[in-house]
């Protein structure tokens, strides 16, 4: 930690350095613009800073320095899967045959790439049991939000354009409605029943002949699952309304139970959770969208299509003895979701994990995360309540709540006091629904002793607060700041380096 | 087992007792109606060496890089310090999450707010958002933040504005009742002014959008005819930018009346790909700072009386307000954008500015060579930035032609405007050597004339 810590200074913004003339020369200099454009259509000064390689290389060290990643110590952010990012994946993507490749280059030179987004494609679709994926969405919203204009489109081409009515659970990550209300449906939100589960009694009552799309997390926000399933869709699917899948959690599930056998017909991945992308500090991220066959045509262009090329069958992957095209022409699509046809380089490290991993690997995998996330349950109900005391998923939620009245040591506070000890903090107050909520994912790729060492940690955080709460209340005290002042950053937007004076 | 997972049997059996559970299958178990009929069909597990040998077979037949390549259309080959990835394939950098622990994470936060700052300075905006997907979801989210802005639900659009954009623009309308008219190219390769009056004269806009350096590579800034229809009619213009490099030479979109600027920075430093992941940017005039979809990086105090940064006005977005959210992005594209700002540290001002330079003076020589080819020639007359479009003939059989000698000339126009099916869209930046630019033109030589002749 100590990298991290209070003494060191903050390097000065890259505005702040460098002197006019001092930047490292990659390319030769250049003739003055004015030789080839006119005047007025030039910028009269272009106000960046001159630094040296150097010191532009310290400068982004130094913020590495100040930055804490899986890397650095264990990362327990609930429903964000923070699991460690295997190396071979990115040395892969970064081979120059894929790096290099231009989206336009014709498909006869991109059969590599192609062969990439293929196989995938098939691959996901058997581990989760849909009839197709497409690669086309960005991330996990942007999936969302393509799955929602398939559903638009297949009800408007159905004359069903009166569903107009998508169902979320109060426990949805906030993204579900957040794509709903962008694609146009009036959002429901369904309250979770006692055992934090989505209820059939409750479900029916909104169901309808309006119902568009039912949005479900399955292990749901809570960890749980949701063993109910197959009633609700039966429910959803009887009133003529679709099952979507929110991905997010699919850790928990790989080899063991599918979505398109519980029912779904459509569903996203955060191939940057599950597959180990790196999540990079916030994205690029990768989300695959799965539909099941009904919906196929519906699916964003491009979609990667493959065309036997009549050699015997002798194949050990998908894609050998395939050539591939990407088909553009698909007249029932919604259209492109993005300028180009996915992120590629992370559909490599996805495939490159699935090849580590193969079927038995991944059913291992979810095993292993749900063992994990129960044995930390375990250890931290010794002294946190957790709400639902029951076997969960890959992830579980404890409240902060009862210590809170006692101590008046809150979830946040937990949270940061956890900073100090080395630790990433859990994901906080979220799902809405659990008062002073932490919420605690440790992914398969933790150890028993990490995990211990962490349940250690939020002991002895629990029994200093009901000892000395105001130590906890005052952390982090060994980070590079302090807690910040967040009124202020909103009331005063400080959103840029500006030149002084 | 799986991958990178430490358990040994023995750690399995001591955790499932602690836990009070028989096995493994135990703690997963699902009702038999909807577990999984058959078994997976994936390939087995391979060793690490032989995933490194599939996936290099895998590259291997990928073919473009034996080419001279003119491809640009939106994504752009330039050079990238190799300094670059040392840094931002820090594991600190790429193995963290979205910054919701500020106190950990300045590092993350301070390369946001300075990429944040490089953009404004950039485009001459007052404000720029975290990130978002890429160039053209960009547009769809700016162009939603007009339609929140004006209360008006149709959108005006250029015809040269990149057709994937636009597609993608059509493809998030598709959810909304939004309308979208299209103005006419020009002559000239710019957005045809009269059209563009007429228009705004006759219905209520809530954005005009163009593109400069518009898809065929033409600058084009919205005129002063035009910007004062859209000033009289309350529309809000947006300046969409798919070459980033542009803005090291170009008079930024502010000066030519842009509220919201929307684009790509991918030409900065982020690799090709095969399309992704690349970054978009969305800056604007402060006005629409509670309308800006995204993460935004704020600089404030901390408790201890010192400078800090965090993630702020979080009110706009989908975590605190749910289905009245901004918008619905969540994962954005940081570490991209991070790339991008290394990438503007490292050149600075005078090597952005040579870059620029260098991609104004190749193209150049790339228009005087192909037009010295008979039956060649440009197919407008506007200045342009970095591509060019030139008329060949019919570009599908010229362009196939070309791709037998050895060279990937550029992209079919007739893709995306049967008008122009006799043209190609050709791309130099400072990589293109005369090499390249003369085998282009031997091949073009030999093609053009084969073409006349049938
Ligand atoms: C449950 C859930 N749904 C959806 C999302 C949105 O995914 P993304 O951030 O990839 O857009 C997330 C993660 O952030 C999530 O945890």
């Amino acid at each position: 930690m100590s990298q991290l810590s209070a003494d060191r200074p903050a390097p000065a913004l890259i505005f702040e350095t460098g002197a006019p003339g001092r930047a490292t020369e990659y390319v030769e200099r250049s003739r003055p613009h004015g030789e080839f454009l006119p005047p007025e259509l030039l910028r009269s000064d272009l106000p960046l800073p001159d630094n040296s390689e150097l010191d532009v290389v310290r400068h982004f060290t130094q913020l590495s320095h100040r930055t804490f990643g899986i890397d650095l110590g264990f990362y327990p952010l609930g429903s964000c899967t923070m699991k460690y990012n295997p190396r071979v994946n990115d040395a892969i993507a970064n081979l120059p045959g894929f790096r290099d490749l231009h989206p336009y280059a014709p498909d006869e030179l991109a059969q590599g790439s192609l062969a990439v987004m293929y196989e995938l494609e098939r691959s996901l679709s058997s581990i989760f049991g849909m009839a197709a994926f497409s690669l086309n969405p960005s991330a996990g919203a942007h999936a969302e939000l393509a799955a929602l204009l398939v559903a638009k489109k297949y009800f408007k081409d159905r004359g069903e354009s009166k569903r107009t009515k998508v169902i979320v659970p109060d426990t949805a990550h906030g993204t579900n409605p957040a794509s709903a209300a962008m694609c146009g449906f009036k959002v429901i939100s369904l309250p979770s029943d006692a055992r934090g589960r989505v209820s059939v009694e409750e479900i029916e009552k909104v169901l309808g002949d309006d119902t568009a799309v039912c949005m479900m997390t399955n292990p749901n926000t809570l960890g749980l699952f949701e063993d109910r399933i197959a009633e609700i869709a039966a429910a959803v699917h009887r009133v003529g309304g679709l099952m979507y899948y929110d991905g997010a959690n699919a850790n928990a599930i790989m080899g063991n139970v599918r979505p398109g056998d519980m029912g779904f017909d459509l569903m996203h991945l955060n191939t940057h959770k599950t597959f180990t992308i790196p999540h990079g500090g916030g994205g690029a991220g990768h989300g695959p969208l799965g539909v099941a066959a009904h919906l196929v045509d519906y699916l964003p262009t491009p979609v990667v299509r493959a065309i036997p090329d009549g050699k015997p069958d002798v194949r050990r992957a998908p894609s050998d003895g395939m050539r591939f095209e990407l088909d553009f022409d698909r007249p029932k699509s919604i259209g492109p979701m993005r300028s180009f046809w996915s992120n590629f380089a992370h559909a490599v490290r996805a495939l490159s994990y699935l090849y580590a991993n193969g079927a038995e690997g991944l059913t291992s995998v979810s095993q292993l995360a749900v063992l994990n996330a129960n044995y930390l349950r375990v250890g931290v109900s010794e002294f946190l309540t957790t709400p639902y005391p029951e076997i969960c998923r890959h992830e579980f939620v404890a409240s902060a709540q009862e210590l809170k009245k006692e101590t008046g040591v809150r979830a946040l506070d937990i949270a940061k006091a956890l900073l100090d000890r080395g630790f990433m903090a859990p994901t906080v107050y979220f799902p809405l629904i659990v008062p002073e909520c932490l919420m605690m994912e440790p992914t398969e790729t933790e150890s028993k002793e990490t995990l211990d060492l962490f349940i250690e940690a939020l002991r002895e955080i629990v029994e200093t607060a009901k000892r000395d709460p105001q130590s906890v209340m005052a952390a982090p005290v060994k980070t590079v700041v302090g807690r910040i002042d967040e009124t202020r950053a909103a009331r005063q937007p400080d959103l840029r380096w500006r030149q002084s004076g | 087992m799986g991958a990178y997972t430490p358990h040994t049997p023995q750690e399995i059996s001591q955790m499932l007792e602690r836990i009070g559970v028989g096995s493994l299958e135990e703690l997963l178990a699902v009702s038999p109606e909807i577990a999984p009929k058959a078994p997976l069909d994936v390939v087995p597990a391979l060793p690490e060496y032989q995933i490194e040998r599939r996936m290099k077979a895998l590259a291997a037949r990928n073919r473009a890089d034996e080419y001279a390549s003119f491809l640009g259309a939106g994504a752009y080959r330039h050079y990238a310090p190799p300094a670059i990835a040392a840094l931002a394939m820090r594991g600190e950098f790429l193995t963290a999450y979205t910054p919701y622990q500020a106190e950990v994470s300045q590092g993350y936060l301070q390369a946001i707010y300075e990429w944040q700052s490089y953009i404004c300075l950039l485009t001459g905006m007052e404000i720029a958002n975290a990130s978002v997907y890429d160039g053209a979801t960009a547009l769809a989210e700016g162009s939603i933040m007009a339609i929140n802005a004006t209360g008006r639900a149709r959108l005006l659009v250029s015809r040269a504005v990149d057709p994937r954009y636009r597609a993608v623009l059509h493809t998030y309308c598709g959810g909304l009742d939004i309308e979208i008219d299209e103005i006419a190219v020009g002559a000239d390769g710019r957005t045809d002014g009269d059209s563009a009056i007429a228009a705004i004269e006759a219905k209520k806009y809530a954005a005009v959008i163009v593109q400069s350096p518009n898809f065929f590579g033409v600058i084009d800034e919205i005129d002063a005819r035009i910007r004062a229809a859209i000033e009289t009619s309350g529309t809000v213009p947006i300046a969409v930018i798919s070459e980033a490099i542009s803005l090291g030479a170009l008079r930024p979109p502010a000066e030519w009346g842009a509220q919201i600027v929307v684009g790509e920075a991918q030409s900065f430093g982020v690799a090709l790909a095969y399309g992704g992941p690349y970054v978009g940017f969305i800056a604007s005039t402060a006005e629409h700072m509670r309308r800006i979809p995204g993460r935004l990086v704020g600089r404030s105090v901390d408790n201890r009386g010192g400078e800090a940064y965090t993630l702020t006005l979080q009110a706009r977005e989908q975590h605190i307000r749910r289905e009245k959210a901004s918008s619905n992005i969540c994962t954005n594209q940081a570490h991209c954008a991070l790339i991008a700002t290394i990438y503007l540290a490292l050149v600075g001002a005078s090597g952005l500015r040579d870059v620029a330079g260098l991609n104004l003076e190749r193209s150049r020589e790339l228009a005087t060579a192909v037009t010295s080819v008979p039956g060649v020639s440009l197919r407008f007359e506007a200045p342009f930035f970095n591509e060019i479009v030139v008329r060949v003939g019919n570009a599908a059989e010229v362009l196939a032609g070309l791709q037998q000698r050895g060279v990937l000339a550029g992209v079919d126009l007739g893709r995306f405007y049967p008008e122009y099916a006799d043209s190609i869209l050709m791309a130099a930046t400072e990589l293109t050597t005369t090499g390249e630019i003369a085998k282009l033109t031997a091949a073009l030589r030999e093609v053009v004339h084969v073409a006349a002749l049938r």
